[in-house]
């Protein structure tokens, strides 16, 4: 099973003021496929996978250096713009953040009306798939126009993967989607994420091994800012190269 | 698509301009004021221009009165906001305290103007008889005890409770606590908080309009109209001649001058207050 | 023992004693104020609220507080007009574009504005910004729309708009500052979410941040209308006194009146208990309209920061 490359870091090293929180991190991402970031509190997954879209740069006294590549392009080139990157990373937070002064539709569109796309059968369209991509169509459907914050947790989650999806992203970040969601909801989540890796590039970082195992095709695990091993999740998990990787398997830390 | 992201990037720069222009139009103003004021009123500053009274073409008497209305309106209005303030912060919780802070809350909002008309009909008429710098006191007193007691209540709320407990279960009681151990911890912002207000009565004129009404001489008596230099700068810029109008220049600079020192000697205390 | 537990009573007794001070100066100038106005009231009744004269004139006594209630409005709303976008401008540009070496120096230059006191601000005004804006500004505008109402008249710069641009120059510390903290309160994650899709720095605020603080925004600019209704000597020394039919606001380039600038102006002048007594009814009359907005204001600011923001900084 081998899928071309999508993202490639290259020693990749970033930090929160004189805190290094990566260091010389050099992970490839495939195409379509799941890819699992797991590690102990505090190893820099977070911070990882907020490199990729350039979302890191918003905190104050951030800093990066290397690479990371986008089908090939550096996102760190002085030319390129973080607005965009955005629009082909897309991602989804830890806590349900659905914006609160806006209706379930306009969350979902929000990201298509700041590109000019109009009110219209058209926009209502790509609101509807979405939905349905987000498995959430059915349970909205009859009001759209109600606030985003006025759904249960696992459904304002659902709903801003649904807004993730309407820019039409090549790849979807997922920073502890499920963290703050009961078994239930996350179960749909997890099901939600194997669907979306067919047409998407997904990373989830997760503290969950299981989920890991259970969602993910790639698993790369982290300690102290450093990548100790990538390979096949069943690798991973039956076959660590490693021996922190296979402690960290085992629970004997973390 | 192309020409619609760039321009939103062209929007997004129009913006940052549009909102910096804010800023430079805000600050043009505070420069032209400063410029000004230094420019007209310096020529007047000297010797004779600071100690003379109005008659000799100095301003003598508005600074005196200054002086003294700080004075006595401090005399009245720091015990009072202070123990006010210290009421609110360790007292509180209950509707009483509440009331209370949302009156003060309102009563820093009044219009300085009715602030002297009620100080007119209570000491002027109904006191003594005349306009006096006691009259005027008590109008700015009106104007200072609701700022020192709001300062007073927030830098006493920024004593942890840690410090009162400590002394507390010394034994020590409540009332010696708070006046020995929490007012001194608070210290500094206690201070500033009063400078802060001392600026702002040194500077306002409607208060004292009503009730010391100006005087071209020097302090005659609490019982007689008294001189401040708000007043000066205000009854002079009414006057015709040229002359009369450029001590109200000189009078402004005075004024603006230890207005604007006792503020920057407020921020530097309470920068280094955040320091520690 | 006995002793310190009395000296523990008697404190607080004292302090609730002294606490008490502000209302007692808010119920003494209620107090003053209306039996002071009772005298004018009785003669006038409701005309006083609605009439347009101001004559002391024995046998031919009539007070009437519409003009100057008219012109506070119209002076405040100027002020408004121009000095609420200057401060969202400013407090966008403090809370959300600023490096942050320069956000605290503009901060301060913005705090030092409001420093100032009431009567340079006038001075100046008198001296110096009202020539700009007469020649930059009402004799061209005059020149060539003097037909509309508006802008009628010959100006001379002491008149209702200087008065109301000074007035928009005075509240803008005021609105910016307050702006700024409810700007400062909206949560990050409304933010975040909204970059990660995609947005502009422009957009993020424009959609998410400022919709977000709206009702902060507006409890702002109330507390900025509050500070324009009430402030007394600035327009006082530019607003040209005019009196009676006359301060009826007509045109911005005309000389008007205010409730605060009226009283300024003629209360220690006034000869007859009466006129004492109008000028009593304007300042009552002002007081209940700054109460009430100030009370406004106060209720949708501490409603908005506390709410969202918990602790500020």
């Amino acid at each position: 099973m081998s899928n071309s490359e999508k993202l490639r870091t290259e020693k990749l090293n970033a930090w929160f003021g004189q805190k290094q929180a990566l260091k010389d991190v050099n992970l490839l991402i495939r195409a379509n496929v799941v890819t699992a970031i797991i590690g102990p509190s505090g190893c820099g997954k977070s911070t990882l996978i907020r490199t990729l879209n350039r979302m890191h740069e918003l905190v104050p006294q951030a800093k990066v250096s290397g690479r990371v590549l986008l089908d090939g392009k550096n996102i760190y080139d002085d030319d390129v713009d973080p607005v965009q990157i955005r629009r082909r990373v897309g991602m989804v937070f830890q806590k349900p953040n659905p914006f609160p002064t806006m209706s379930i539709y306009d969350n979902v569109a929000a990201g298509l009306k700041l590109v000019g796309v109009k009110k219209g059968p058209a926009l209502d369209e790509i609101v509807k798939r979405c939905l349905q991509q987000a498995s959430l169509w059915d349970e909205v459907k009859d009001d759209l126009k109600k606030p985003g914050t006025s759904l249960s947790g696992g459904q304002q989650q659902r709903l801003c993967i649904a807004r993730a999806l309407a820019v039409n992203p090549e790849v979807i970040l997922m920073d502890e989607p499920c963290s703050a969601l009961d078994p239930i909801a996350t179960a749909k989540i997890e099901s939600l994420i194997r669907d979306l890796s067919k047409e998407y590039t997904v990373v989830i970082v997760t503290h969950n091994m299981q989920q890991a195992s259970r969602v993910s095709d790639y698993t790369a695990f982290l300690y102290l800012g450093e990548l100790v091993e990538y390979g096949l999740t069943k690798d991973i998990f039956e076959n660590p190269k490693n021996e922190l990787t296979e402690k960290y398997i085992t629970g004997e830390f973390g | 698509m192309l020409s619609s992201y760039r321009f939103r990037k062209f929007k997004d720069k129009i913006a940052y301009v549009l909102c910096l222009l804010c800023v430079v139009v805000a600050v043009i103003p505070l420069a032209s004021i400063v410029f000004e004021v230094i420019a007209r009123g310096a020529p007047q500053l000297s010797l004779h221009f600071l100690t003379a009274n109005g008659l000799e073409g100095g301003i003598g008497p508005a600074i005196q009165g200054t002086l003294i209305l700080i004075g006595l309106t401090s005399l009245i209005g720091v015990p009072v906001g202070v123990m006010s303030g210290i009421y609110l912060a360790e007292f509180g919780g209950n509707k009483y305290t509440s009331a209370m802070r949302t009156i003060n809350d309102i009563l820093t909002e009044f219009p300085s103007i009715v602030v002297g008309i009620t100080a007119f009909s209570i000491v002027v008429i109904g006191i003594t008889g005349s306009f006096s710098p006691l009259a005027g006191a008590v109008a700015l007193s009106f104007i200072m005890i609701p700022i020192v007691a709001r300062t007073t209540e927030e830098s006493l709320k920024l004593v942890p409770t840690t410090v009162r407990e400590a002394s507390l279960a010394l034994g020590i009681h409540r009332w010696k606590t708070i006046l020995r151990v929490v007012l001194p911890a608070a210290g500094q912002g206690l201070v500033t908080g009063a400078l802060l207000s001392i600026a702002r009565i040194a500077g306002e004129t409607a208060p004292i309009l009503l009730t010391i009404m100006g005087n071209t001489y020097f302090f005659q008596g609490f019982n007689q109209p008294m001189d401040a230099l708000p007043l000066r700068v205000f009854l002079n810029s009414r006057q015709p001649s040229a002359e009369v109008q450029a001590q109200a220049w000189g009078a402004a600079l005075v004024l603006i001058l230890i207005v604007l020192s006792l503020n920057v000697c407020v921020r530097i205390a309470s920068r280094r207050q955040f320091k520690k | 023992m006995r002793r310190s537990l009395a000296g523990d009573a008697i404190f607080k007794v004292a302090a609730g004693v002294l606490v008490a001070s502000a209302a007692v100066i808010l119920f003494a100038t209620l107090y003053v104020l209306s039996t002071g106005s009772t005298t004018v009231l009785q003669r006038f009744g409701l005309s006083f609220f609605t009439g347009v004269n101001w004559n002391p004139v024995e046998g031919r006594e009539s007070f009437g507080v519409l003009p100057y209630i008219l012109g506070t409005l119209v002076t405040s709303g100027i002020a408004l007009l121009i000095g609420v976008p200057l401060s969202l401008g400013i407090a966008i540009f403090l809370a959300e574009m600023a490096p942050k070496a320069i956000r605290v120096p503009v901060s301060y230059l913005i705090e030092l504005l409001a420093a100032v006191p009431s009567v340079i601000f006038g001075l100046w005004g008198l001296f110096v910004l009202r020539f700009w804006v007469l020649n930059y500004i009402e004799k061209p505008v005059n020149a060539q729309l003097g037909w509309v109402s508006i802008f009628s008249g010959t100006p001379f710069g002491l008149d209702l708009f200087t008065a109301g641009i000074i007035l928009a120059i005075m509240i803008i510390p005021t609105v910016a500052s307050v702006s700024r903290d409810v700007i400062g309160a909206v949560p990050d994650y409304i933010r975040e979410a909204a970059y990660g899709i995609g947005a502009t720095r422009w957009e993020v605020i424009r959609h998410w941040v400022l919709s977000y603080g709206r009702s902060g925004i507006l409890g702002a600019t109330i507390l900025g209308l509050g500070r324009a209704i009430g402030e007394t000597m600035a327009v006082t020394m530019v607003i040209g006194n005019a009196v009676g039919p006359n301060a009826l606001p007509t045109s911005l380039f005309q000389p008007g009146q205010t409730l605060p600038s009226l009283i300024a102006n003629g209360f220690l002048e006034a000869p007859t208990p009466l006129e004492k007594s109008a000028y009593m009814g304007a300042g009552l009359v002002l007081l209940l309209i700054s109460l009430l907005i100030n009370i406004i204001a106060h209720l949708m600011v501490t409603r908005v920061l506390k709410v969202k923001g918990g602790a500020v900084e």
